[in-house]
């Protein structure tokens, strides 16, 4: 039997965590076969076909799989099931939102956002904030799987050449309508998968004082991240948000700023291979997962951090 | 139109949780439990909707042990009117929640079933979107704005890429985010109210639901310390620090 994995995409590129997925997905089984569901995303199924750990690309194209509709996606993903052990997609909004759909559709129980393929029924997987694993066994005869982008590295995208299988369309699902998309574009890498991050909290005080942490990220070529209390507050937009019920972030180097380090928050950073946090308050919580921990106010380190960056010959990309 | 809200017993949200020695979980034993957050932003905004005059009767549902009464009980002190309690034991996985859900969901006949998008215990966010399919109903997922229109409900949904707005008709399911609004404290006076309102008791078993769990727990650890780490003492340090010894930057 082989896997099923759904690609995210936008129609023209496929979005960076499909790539953590395969990677997941070939450690159940390395027959791995992506399902691309989209409008004129021809361009897609291409570069889909040329990773190697892709062994067959199912193209199928209608005008009503243009945006994300679980309602519209989960019919053709239950559809071609049939021939599959597992069923795959990332731990993102995107998979988040669909796979549940598609498990309740084939009777399983899904096991969501897994950080480790133990086997091909058998995987670990964060509970409570991430604050405990559980290793779990489906015992469904086929498995639905998001798996933490952030866990699994993305796989090779050229050298392969798996063939691209047109099939057909399911119907449209009336009931429900896309009406738009608000994204915000930005030249800065993205959040889930910067080398660096540097997040800003409640301890910003408003919207504009972040320019003193774009001010560092433009410098250290970082993305930006917030605590949900930023958020909540307006400082700064949804899609930066960094924890349990935004995103989870790995990068290199993580630098909070003004955040006090809440478990939620920690949920969402504490795995970063090095952490930095600048805090006036000695006592927050964020300095029992930082590496490098600076008590002072922020609005006077965060200057000084930038001159200091400035006098340096050189900073990793 | 009536609303049905499904929510949850959990942990309370600030407690450190610790996994028991044995691997068989974590400690529940005296430690705080409350409602699941996400879950009281679904109760605020059918309460909202019910006070703009469009909606007659909010339905307060949840599905654990016995003692889960208590998170109805909340429900009802903020302003639900009745309340449902499913009786089971031990782990209901949310496919098995869903199947439940349906079976009152097809008795009640609400327009609108509204549910935390997340539990904070189990961190699954699978129950809604089940719900959805299991009804061949519209979803509108992580939903941080809705608007009511005559059959149709506007959800604005919080996406990795930023917001998506979608308009789904009646009956729908919707899974609330924290943003969606603040929830609201039940005053001592309604508190005392809502220990008058009823809450119907069943047995997950009577309703002809098979909630026997699917996917076995293993064992549950604790994840990996992080070595502590050190305080720096000036904005210097930490720039030499992270360029000569994690070498980062």
């Amino acid at each position: 039997m082989s896997v099923l994995l759904i690609a995210e995409h936008n129609n023209k590129e496929v979005r960076p965590f499909t790539l953590n997925a395969i990677t997941a997905a070939s450690q159940m089984d390395g027959d791995v076969h992506v399902l691309l569901i989209g409008n004129n995303c021809g361009d897609v199924a291409k570069s889909l076909s040329e990773m190697p750990a892709v062994k067959k690309v199912l193209h199928a194209e209608a005008a009503h799989y243009e945006n994300y509709l679980a309602e519209n996606f989960a019919p053709l993903a239950v559809k071609v099931s049939e021939n599959y052990s597992h069923i795959v997609s990332s731990a993102n909004t995107f998979g988040k939102n669909l796979m549940p759909r598609i498990a309740a559709h084939l009777d399983i129980s899904q096991v969501s956002d897994i950080t480790k393929v133990i086997s091909a029924d058998t995987f670990i997987r964060p509970i409570y904030a991430g604050n405990a694993f559980a290793t779990v066994k489906s015992t469904d005869t086929k498995k639905c799987i998001t798996i933490r982008p952030t866990s699994f590295e993305p796989c090779e995208t050229s050298g392969g050449s798996a063939p691209i299988e047109k099939i057909e369309a399911t119907e449209e699902f009336t009931l429900s309508k896309f009406i738009k998309r608000e994204e915000v574009k930005s030249d800065r890498p993205e959040l889930g998968t910067a080398r660096v991050v540097v997040s800003g909290g409640r301890g910003m005080q408003n919207g504009e004082n972040f320019k003193l942490i774009t001010d560092i990220a433009d410098k250290l070529n970082a993305a930006i991240g917030a605590s949900r209390a930023a958020v909540d507050a307006g400082y700064i937009s949804n899609e930066h948000q960094v924890g349990q019920t935004g995103k989870v972030v790995v990068p290199d180097l993580y630098i909070a700023v003004g955040i006090s380090g809440a478990i939620q928050h920690l949920a969402g950073m504490k795995e970063s291979k090095i952490i930095v946090a600048i805090n006036k308050d000695g006592e927050a919580p964020i300095f029992s997962v930082a590496d490098y921990g600076l008590e002072a106010d922020l609005f006077e380190a965060l200057p000084q951090f930038l001159e200091e960056l400035n006098k340096l010959n050189s900073i990793q990309k | 139109m009536k609303i049905l809200v499904a929510v949850k017993r959990v942990i309370d949200y600030n407690v450190q949780v610790r996994v028991k020695e044995d691997g068989t979980g974590v400690v529940t034993d005296n430690v705080k439990m409350s409602s699941n957050p996400p879950d009281d932003n679904a109760i605020e905004e059918a309460v909202k909707i019910k006070e703009a005059g469009k909606a007659t009767e909010i339905i307060a549902i949840t599905v654990g042990e016995e003692k889960s009464q208590e998170t109805v009980r909340k429900a009802l002190a903020v302003g639900a009117d009745r309340g449902i309690l499913i009786k089971t034991e031990g782990i209901v996985e949310p496919l098995a929640v869903a199947k439940v859900l349906q079976k009152i969901v097809e008795k009640e006949k609400p327009d609108l079933v509204f549910m935390g998008k997340q539990a904070i215990d189990d961190d699954c966010n699978q129950t809604g979107q089940m719900l959805s399919a299991l009804l061949n109903w519209p979803q509108a997922t992580f939903a941080s704005k809705i608007e009511i229109k005559d059959r149709t409900l506007e959800v604005t949904r919080e996406i990795d890429e930023g917001l998506e707005t979608i308009e789904v008709n009646l009956p729908a399911i919707v899974t609330c985010d924290l943003r969606l609004n603040e929830p609201r404290y039940a005053s001592l006076p309604n508190i005392m109210k809502a220990k008058k309102k009823p809450i119907e008791v069943f047995i997950a078993a009577d309703l002809g639901v098979d909630i026997t769990p699917r996917v076995q727990q293993i064992k549950v650890e604790e994840p990996p310390k992080r070595k502590a780490g050190i305080k720096v003492a000036s904005v210097a340090e930490l720039v030499s620090k992270l360029k000569n010894e994690a070498k980062v930057i």
